[in-house]
C-alpha cells in the first residue's frame, strides 16, 4: 500500500514512507546502508554530514559523508555512499606508565618518541586518511519477497577491505512480519608502515648501543616481516520485523560473524616488567588467527503523539571471551511541524578477552597470546548526546548533533606489581563529538 | 492448588498466544508506523557514522548491521 500525502509545509506531493518502506528499510539496516525513506520517484534523495570526533590529548578525526538514493520505479532502489575521513593524534601503545620518563620507537623503525614520568604511554604519530565506498541495489523478486545486493570497499595508507553483501527479505501477515536473511563476505588486507611486528619480539630502542644506523636497522628489520597478511571475515544476519500495533515497531537480529586471518594491531605493545613494577622490556603484540562472534539485536520504536522513542539493546558474545551489552536510546520531540530536539543516551559494558593483560611479568612465560590494548579489555564506556533538527522551507533539513563520549577501562583482576600501585594502569579516554547533517 | 495455577498459567499462555496472533494492523492504521522518523534506520548517517566510532574504540561490533571486514581503524 502507497500513501500520498501532501505536506502542508512546502505544498510539494511527497510520497509518504508507508510501512513497506519501514520494513524494506529494516532491511537495508541489515545490509548496514542508509535507506530514509521511500525517494520520490526519479527524484535523487541526497545526505551530506560532516562529523568532528576529538579525544582529551588523543585522536582527533573529521569524517565528511555523502549518500544518495534513488527509486527507479516499483521500489527498485540504488543507494550509494562516500566517506572521506582523517585522523590525527596520539593512541595509546598498550605500553604502562613508569615512574620515570621512557623512551619508544615509532613504529616505522624511524625516529623515537619519550613519554613523561607519570604519563599514559602514547603513540603520537597516529595519522591516517580513509576513504570508504558502498553501492547498493535493492528490488523485489517475487511473491512479496526482496533482495538486495551490494559492495563495500575502504581504502587507507596501510589497510584495504572489500567485501560483498547478498539478502533476502519476505513479507508475511499483511506485511505485519519481514523475515530476512542475508551473507557478506569482507576481504581485508594490512601492509603495515615499517613491516609487521614478529609476534612478541622485543621493541628495538636505540640508546647508543648500536655501532652504526646500520647496526640498529639491521636489529629493527629482525623484529619485523615485511609481506602484507590478510584476513578473511564470513558474515551470517537473520531478522524478523514485526508490527506490534499502530505505534510499535520491532526488529530481532541475530548474527554470526567468523573471521580469519591477522587480528593483530601491529602498533600495540605489552611492557614487561620485573616483582618491582619496572618495566624491563617492551614486546610486540599476538593475538589469535580466528575469531567467532556472535549478536543479537533487539530494536523497538514506539510512535509518541509527537515524536519517537528509539530504544535498542544488544548482546555480544565471542570466543574471546569478550561479552557486552549496549543499551541505546534515541527520544525525540517535535517542537513544531518543522523542527525537532532528540536527546540521545547509549551506555555500553564489556568483558576482556581471555588473552587481555595490561602488562606481562618478567619472571613468568610468555602466553600463546597476549594483547594490552585497553579495547579488549574490561570497560564501561557512555554516550549523551542531543540533536536538532529543523525542515527548511523548501523541504530540505538540517541537523546539528553534539556528544560526549567516554570511556572507562577497568582493572579485570590483575594485581599491579611495586611502582604500578602508584599509577594510573586504567586511564578515561573522553570525546567529543559533533554533526552538521543537510539532507536534501 | 496445583490444579488452579494450572488452569490460570494455561489462561494466561493461551491470551499471550491470541495476543500474538493479532499482531499487526490493518492497512489503515498505519498513519503513525508510516511516519519518516518511524522507519528503523530514518537516521542511517548518523548510525553509520556512530557504527564506525564505536568499532574503532569498542571490542564489539555489528548488531544492526553486519559485524565484519570494515577498516583497519584504531
Amino acid at each position: 500500500m502507497q500513501l500520498i500525502s501532501k505536506n502542508s509545509l512546502t505544498n510539494k506531493v511527497r510520497k509518504t514512507a508507508n510501512v513497506n518502506a519501514a520494513l524494506a528499510a529494516a532491511t537495508c539496516a541489515l545490509l548496514g546502508t542508509s535507506a530514509v525513506v521511500q525517494a520520490d520517484e526519479g527524484l535523487w534523495e541526497m545526505d551530506a554530514a560532516l562529523l568532528y570526533y576529538g579525544e582529551t590529548e588523543r585522536v582527533t578525526a573529521v569524517e565528511g559523508v555523502f549518500s544518495a538514493k534513488k527509486d527507479f520505479g516499483d521500489e527498485h532502489i540504488f543507494s550509494t555512499k562516500i566517506t572521506a575521513d582523517s585522523l590525527t593524534g596520539a593512541s595509546a601503545s598498550g605500553a604502562v606508565a613508569q615512574p620515570n620518563a621512557q623512551t619508544y620507537t615509532r613504529p616505522s623503525g624511524k625516529g623515537q618518541y619519550v613519554v613523561a614520568a607519570g604519563e599514559v604511554p602514547l603513540d603520537d604519530t597516529f595519522h591516517d586518511t580513509r576513504v570508504q565506498l558502498e553501492a547498493q541495489w535493492t528490488q523485489p523478486l517475487w511473491n512479496d519477497m526482496r533482495g538486495s545486493t551490494g559492495v563495500h570497499l575502504s581504502k587507507e595508507y596501510d589497510y584495504l577491505s572489500i567485501a560483498v553483501n547478498g539478502s533476502l527479505a519476505k513479507d508475511f501477515n499483511q506485511k505485519n512480519t519481514t523475515v530476512s536473511a542475508g551473507l557478506s563476505l569482507a576481504y581485508d588486507t594490512i601492509d603495515p608502515e615499517g613491516g609487521r611486528p614478529v609476534a612478541f619480539s622485543e621493541m628495538v630502542i636505540d640508546e647508543g648501543q648500536f655501532a652504526n644506523e646500520e647496526a640498529y636497522q639491521a636489529a629493527f628489520d629482525a623484529t619485523r616481516q615485511t609481506d602484507t597478511d590478510d584476513k578473511t571475515t564470513v558474515d551470517l544476519m537473520f531478522g524478523v520485523t514485526q508490527i506490534i500495533n499502530r505505534r510499535i515497531l520491532m526488529q530481532f537480529n541475530y548474527g554470526l560473524s567468523m573471521s580469519d586471518g591477522y587480528h593483530t594491531d601491529p602498533f600495540k605493545v605489552l611492557s614487561v616488567v620485573n616483582d618491582q613494577g619496572l618495566t624491563q622490556s617492551l614486546v610486540h603484540e599476538d593475538r589469535p588467527t580466528e575469531r567467532t562472534r556472535h549478536n543479537f539485536y533487539w530494536q523497538t520504536k514506539y510512535a509518541l503523539d509527537s515524536g519517537v522513542a528509539d530504544i535498542s539493546y544488544r548482546y555480544a558474545t565471542d570466543d574471546w571471551d569478550i561479552n557486552s551489552h549496549t543499551i541505546d536510546s534515541r527520544f525525540r520531540f517535535n517542537l513544531s511541524d518543522n523542527t525537532y530536539i532528540q536527546p540521545h543516551f547509549r551506555y555500553y559494558q564489556q568483558s576482556a578477552a581471555d588473552f587481555y593483560q595490561p602488562f606481562l611479568l618478567e619472571d613468568s612465560s610468555l602466553p600463546t597470546f597476549a594483547s594490552a590494548d585497553y579495547r579488549l579489555g574490561e570497560m564501561t564506556a557512555y554516550t549523551i548526546g542531543l540533536k536538532y533538527g529543523m525542515t527548511m522551507p523548501s523541504g530540505n533539513e538540517w541537523a546539528f548533533r553534539v556528544e560526549y563520549y567516554q570511556q572507562d577501562p577497568k582493572n579485570a583482576g590483575f594485581d599491579a606489581p611495586g611502582a604500578l600501585q602508584q599509577l594510573d594502569l586504567y586511564p578515561s579516554v573522553k570525546a567529543v563529538i559533533a554533526q552538521v547533517s543537510y539532507s536534501f | 492448588m496445583l490444579k488452579k495455577a494450572r488452569i490460570i498459567l494455561a489462561f494466561l499462555i493461551s491470551t499471550q498466544l491470541v495476543g500474538c496472533a493479532n499482531l499487526g494492523v490493518q492497512p489503515w492504521e498505519r498513519d503513525l508506523l508510516a511516519k519518516e522518523e518511524m522507519a528503523l534506520d530514518s537516521e542511517g548517517i548518523d548510525l553509520g557514522l556512530d557504527d564506525h566510532i564505536y568499532f574503532s574504540k569498542e571490542a564489539t561490533s555489528g548488531g544492526r548491521a553486519f559485524a565484519g571486514g570494515g577498516c583497519g581503524c584504531n
